[in-house]
């Protein structure tokens, strides 16, 4: 079984040198990881732990994290929807820390 | 002033719906709360169809002061809506 913290190092590892990092607030993003964990073993797949899951795989594709919403949610606002993943200029504080909006479509929440 | 109604609609996984809780809880706020990720099917959708009603984009933190709705994680609107 997977810890918060493995998950921790392998994610660092993988999105850092993509200019993901996580967010300085440690607390916070070991929080979400373990959401995600939990997602995982409830529904079967790390749906993000922001959104309510559907329960179907195919359906969350989109907001299964890294979700497609990071990309330009990191790009517009630096951070991303749920503040796991931001940007080097979000966590050295030389933008402002606006709250996300949920970027993914009204219609896409089915339960 | 009477303090208004406050409810929140909230995910047990979620960071900013755990930060809304702290802010109220820190400022005495009496509210109630569902986590909607944790209810059985059936109620989960009645819920979600309340949450629809007045955040059609069914995003969470979902927070009602009164008759206001404020979406995500923003400290300095809902201070303003608790009148603090």
């Amino acid at each position: 079984m997977t810890t918060p913290q493995e998950l921790y190092e392998r994610l660092k590892k993988v999105n850092e040198p993509k200019g993901y990092y996580f967010d300085n607030d440690h607390e916070m993003v070991m929080d979400l990881l373990k959401g995600l964990l939990l997602n995982r073993e409830r529904y079967g797949y790390m749906c993000c732990p922001c959104r309510l899951a559907s329960g179907d795989r195919e359906w969350d594709r989109d907001i299964t994290c890294p979700c497609v919403y990071r990309e330009p949610d990191v790009a517009e606002y630096g951070s991303c929807y749920c503040q796991l993943y931001v940007s080097k200029e979000w966590n050295e504080g030389r933008i402002p820390h606006l709250t996300v909006p949920e970027r993914r479509p009204a219609e896409k929440y089915r339960s | 002033m009477e303090q208004p109604k406050v409810f929140l609609y909230a995910l047990s996984t979620c960071g900013h719906c755990k930060n809304t809780k702290r802010l109220l809880d820190e400022k005495g706020v009496k509210y109630d709360f569902v986590d909607v990720d944790l209810l059985p099917k059936d109620e989960m959708n009645k819920v979600l169809d309340d949450v629809r009603k007045v955040n059609p984009q069914c995003a969470f933190p979902t927070l009602l002061v009164g008759d206001k709705v404020i979406v995500g994680y923003r400290e300095n609107e809902i201070l303003e809506a608790l009148g603090l």
